[in-house]
């Protein structure tokens, strides 16, 4: 099913300041990691938006502010209209049906102490409304079923699966409550190679069973052109560039995704000399502390002056999609 | 293992036609409560000075613990060697005692770990642990071995290392502490430098800075580097030539453009296929159906019949030497004709 | 899509298990670990004889003794058929009050162990569940008690209570006092462990209250190390209630207990050794037998062994 142009999630202006504190008895802050710094895009009803940045672009705290496990500092997250960030009580936890997420380590997002049925059942206990008791039990061996699992095995425990089998279990969950939008955060990055593809493949099969929209969050820009509409990049709390998958993948014009996209190993020595390298100097700056103006400016190669004065907006620019570069320029960087 | 009369055999740095390193039909067993889990079943191959191997499987194939076993790093109990060789310089290692292994280890070969902050003792400064290495091998001062350390720290590009000489692990960033543990082990030039998924736990930027700077290191003093992957991607990066290991032996071993352009065994071709490309959209993935083998309950025959395409009967019943497809690759597959020509799959 | 359908097989993952790394599951692995540890059995073994004493003293009689057939003509008579121990200075059985006298010993012991464990494991998962004020208030209250040193403390608490008082309850009540800012301090560790572990977070995404997050996902995953310590506690409290009542605060006559026997002993100790070193050799037994399936238990359970 293709995505529909009904916005079912609206994320506008988004900032999360953790306060950084010093002293034991009177704690005075004394500054904040800027981990979200004004996060904004929309997510329609059947899309899928593909995230990606590396480690402390806040890309995992975005997820937990969408999932209303983390509280915003400012901004709106609204699902079907409603803001889910202002919620609180019972309406929050009916919403929480709309919203799920499958998390990324297989082993660490089960409790080893209870079985594949009360995990996967969990859901129905605690939104009682959704199912009667006694349907219960059909309705986790039913979802057993749907992601490609034994609906004998209710009654085994995690351990007792492999990381892509543990992954379905969490996939299980996260649909128990027919959501329409489930985050995906690394959901394949910690299983073997040959499982990733049976995972992705079951994601998008899911997708257009239910019609459902996907944020996916990785690091992996392979697996995340494969799966998305389109794609957000993320630098140090901030979107630097969105567009559909072509835009940011063949025609990006932001330099972070440009040296990003080139920095990707190819499997296909072919032409591996040839292959333009951006090799990025340096490691992102600290989120406590981020440069003026254009956050990127400190690993840039096109820096000026106007990139330490003036923070260069998310507007629709060279190529034709959004960038935040003042020098936005086309560059195809992965076709030799 | 310990044959004293091999023992007062220096190593000797003549050697003819022996590879600087030749694993020989290696096996390594474990032993478990729930059984012998055998994890690596006769794995060969060789590393020349200068040359770049990559190992490619996933986890539980044995690249792993091949690689310990090189090291001489496996706990003994309950790991054991019931068979193979490790010739370095054409002494077989598993022959030496534990103090001329310990002469090999760390100085002639040397290895790098995914996990750079467990490696790295957190109470020392980087300086201090990088400099140890030349007072306790070299025996050297600890003004000359810090001075050598800040040499090193330069060698692997990290900026401004004469003020961070005195830093402590915890102040550097993931791929800097990588940098660290890399200058700790060329510091003594080893002849043979492992890297155990050096970059799996780094960002892309910082994996291409990383895989670059081996190269590099690798290109200046000639060392034999075996690395060892899941990432089909940073093998075609950097490899001379690739073994891929399923189920604890190697199913395919070729030059790594050869592989790419046209894999000789069903494992390799599937995985090559179901891997998503960052170059190309394409539509549903091919996944390689079922799971890794359990090792403790091998499939009998050819390890990966139960998840290949191209499977006959006699794939159950007979284990596939490797066969011969030329005289750089091999492929252990019955039909590797096939899965060449691409006629099934 | 017909690689999506695969049936799960056994157990995977057997390099991991191989290797050790990851237990297959804590309880299973820990009690395939204790069947085949002989400490445990002998420990094991042991404390269930002493149970068995303890609840069924008159099983274990000798034929027409019990400890209320005394009589001073009697005395401090060495062994002999009918006094397998031999008499005390009051003409008693000695071998029969050791066996009435095991009671008092489990039960303050098991007791005591209950109720600091249920005490200090609610408050710990309270205080690390929580945190913010409720820990602070619980942890500053937890270290007022932990200051205090634990027989002088527990001698000061039964002195108030006074010995027209003292019993079994009050001996329990000084120790538990004592005694549950430990289990506090551990349990809220661990609670605090669990709480950041990503099933938590999932939990909590699907709508969990606390109630639940606290009983079915953290609890469970919690409370290892305080059954650790519970155990290893076990024989500190026997080995206190001895010592209470050894020094008089503790259990009083008529009741039992081998603390007071031991205490009755002590004066004429040279001419009659028996009744003093029959209970104080159970008295070792039974803690050595705890201390055995307490370090057992702790092998198995404790995750840094691991």
């Amino acid at each position: 099913m293709a995505p529909s142009a009904e916005r079912i999630l609206e994320v506008r202006d988004l900032v999360k300041h953790f306060p950084l504190t010093q002293g034991i008895v009177l704690k005075r802050q004394i500054g904040a990691i800027k981990a979200v710094d004004g996060v904004s895009f929309d997510l329609h009803r059947g899309e899928t938006l593909g995230v990606v940045g590396e480690s402390g672009c806040g890309k995992s705290t975005l997820a937990k502010l969408l999932m209303a496990l983390e509280r915003p500092t400012s901004g709106e997250v609204k699902i079907n209209g409603v803001d889910m960030a202002k919620a609180h009580g019972p309406t929050l936890k009916r919403m929480r049906r709309n919203i799920q997420m499958v998390m990324q380590d297989p082993y660490t997002s089960l409790n080893p102490r209870m079985t594949v049925g009360d995990i996967i059942g969990e859901p129905f206990e605690i939104h009682s409304e959704v199912a009667p008791k006694g349907d219960r039990r059909r309705k986790v061996q039913e979802l057993l079923e749907v992601v490609g699992l034994n609906p004998e095995h209710v009654n085994r425990y995690p351990h007792q699966f492999s990381g892509g089998q543990r992954q379905r279990i969490g996939i299980a969950r996260g649909l128990a409550l027919q959501p329409e939008v489930i985050i995906c955060d690394e959901p394949v990055s910690a299983l073997d190679v040959s499982i990733q593809a049976q995972v992705m493949n079951l994601l998008e099969r899911l997708q257009n069973e239910f019609n459902l929209a996907y944020i996916f969050i990785a690091h992996d820009l392979s697996v995340v052109r494969h799966i998305s509409d389109r794609v957000a990049v993320m630098y140090l709390g901030k979107i630097v560039e969105l567009g559909n998958d072509v835009a940011i993948y063949d025609r990006p014009s932001h330099p972070y995704t440009q040296a990003l996209l080139s920095a990707v190993p190819v499997p296909d020595p072919e032409g591996r000399e040839q292959r333009e390298r951006i090799i990025l100097q340096g490691d992102p700056p600290s989120p406590a502390d981020p440069p003026s103006g254009c956050r990127f400016r400190t690993r840039c190669w096109k820096a000026q002056d106007i990139c330490a004065e003036q923070e260069p907006l998310l507007e629709i620019r060279a190529g034709g999609h959004l960038s935040a570069c003042h020098f936005a320029e086309e560059h195809d960087v992965i076709h030799v | 293992m310990n044959n004293p009369s091999v023992d007062t055999h220096p190593l000797s740095d003549e050697v003819g036609q022996e590879p600087l390193l030749a694993v020989d039909n290696l096996h390594v067993e474990f032993v478990t409560r729930q059984g012998l889990v055998k994890a690596v079943n006769g794995v060969s191959y060789t590393v020349n000075a200068g040359e770049s191997l990559a190992v490619l499987g996933e986890s539980g194939s044995g690249k792993s613990v091949t690689a310990q076993a090189i090291m001489g790093i496996l706990d003994m109990p309950p790991a054991r060697v019931p068979k193979g060789q490790i010739r370095f310089r054409g002494t077989d290692m598993l022959k030496l005692s534990d103090q001329a292994r310990g002469q090999i280890r760390g100085q002639r070969i040397a290895m790098i770990f995914q996990d750079a902050l467990s490696a790295l003792n957190p109470v020392f400064t980087v300086g201090w642990q990088i400099s140890e290495m030349f007072r306790v091998h070299r025996g050297m001062s600890k003004r000359d071995g810090m001075k050598k350390a800040v040499e090193l720290m330069d060698r692997v590009r990290i900026p401004a290392a004469k003020q961070r000489v005195n830093d402590y692990p915890h102040q550097f960033s993931g791929g800097m502490r990588q940098r660290i543990m890399i200058a700790m082990s060329i510091a003594l030039d080893p002849e043979v430098l492992i890297a155990d998924e050096p970059t799996t736990a780094l960002d892309v930027t910082v994996q291409a800075q990383i895989m670059e700077l081996l190269a590099e290191l690798q290109r200046e003093s000639n060392m034999g580097l075996i690395l060892i992957t899941h990432d089909l991607g940073v093998v075609a990066d950097v490899a001379d030539k690739i073994a891929v290991m399923y189920g604890g032996r190697i199913v395919e071993h070729a030059p790594v453009h050869d592989l790419y352009k046209n894999p000789g065994h069903p494992y390799s071709k599937g995985l090559l296929e179901s891997i998503p490309r960052v170059d190309q959209k394409g539509q549903e993935l091919y996944a390689i159906k079922g799971l890794p083998p359990n090792l403790l309950d091998m499939p009998s025959g050819c390890a990966f019949h139960p998840r290949c395409p191209y499977r006959r009967d006699n794939c159950v019943t007979d284990v596939p030497p490797l066969y011969e497809i030329s005289g750089t690759r091999g492929s252990a597959c019955h039909y590797y004709r096939e899965v060449l020509d691409g006629t099934v799959g | 899509m017909s690689n999506d359908t695969l049936p799960a097989t056994a157990p995977a993952q057997p390099v991991r298990a191989a290797k050790g790394k990851r237990p297959a599951s804590l309880w299973s692995d820990a009690w395939y670990d204790l069947r085949r540890n002989p400490v445990f059995i002998i420990g094991a073994v042991m404390i269930a004889l002493f149970v068995a004493i303890s609840a069924f003293p008159g099983l274990f009689d000798t034929v027409g003794v019990d400890p209320s057939t005394c009589s001073l003509a009697q005395a401090r008579k060495g062994i002999n058929g009918e006094h397998w121990f031999g008499t005390d200075n009051l003409g008693c059985d000695v071998y029969s009050r050791v066996i009435h006298g095991a009671r008092v010993s489990i039960i303050v012991g098991i007791v005591s162990a209950a109720v600091t464990g249920i005490v200090g494991g609610a408050l710990g998962l309270l205080a690390g569940f929580y945190g913010r004020w409720v820990d602070v208030i619980l942890s500053r209250v937890a270290e007022i008690f932990f200051a205090i040193p634990s027989i002088l403390g527990a001698l000061l608490i039964l002195a108030v209570i006074g010995r027209d008082n003292a019993g079994i309850s009050s001996v329990v009540l000084a120790l538990a006092l004592l005694a549950w800012p430990m289990i506090l301090r551990i349990m809220r560790a661990s609670v605090i462990t669990a709480k950041h572990q990503d099933y938590v977070m999932a939990a909590r995404a699907l709508g969990a209250g606390s109630g639940r997050i606290m009983m079915r996902h953290i609890l469970p995953n919690a409370i290892a190390p305080v059954i650790v310590v519970s155990t290893i506690n076990l024989g500190a409290f026997i080995a206190a209630e001895a010592a209470l009542s050894f020094l008089g605060v503790g259990i009083q006559s008529p009741q039992i207990s081998w603390g007071l026997m031991i205490a009755d002993a002590r004066n004429r100790f040279l001419e009659a050794p028996l009744p003093l070193l029959f209970p104080a050799l159970f008295l070792s037994l039974i803690i050595l037998s705890v201390v055995m399936l307490g370090d057992a238990v702790r092998d198995a359970l404790d995750p840094k062994l691991r």
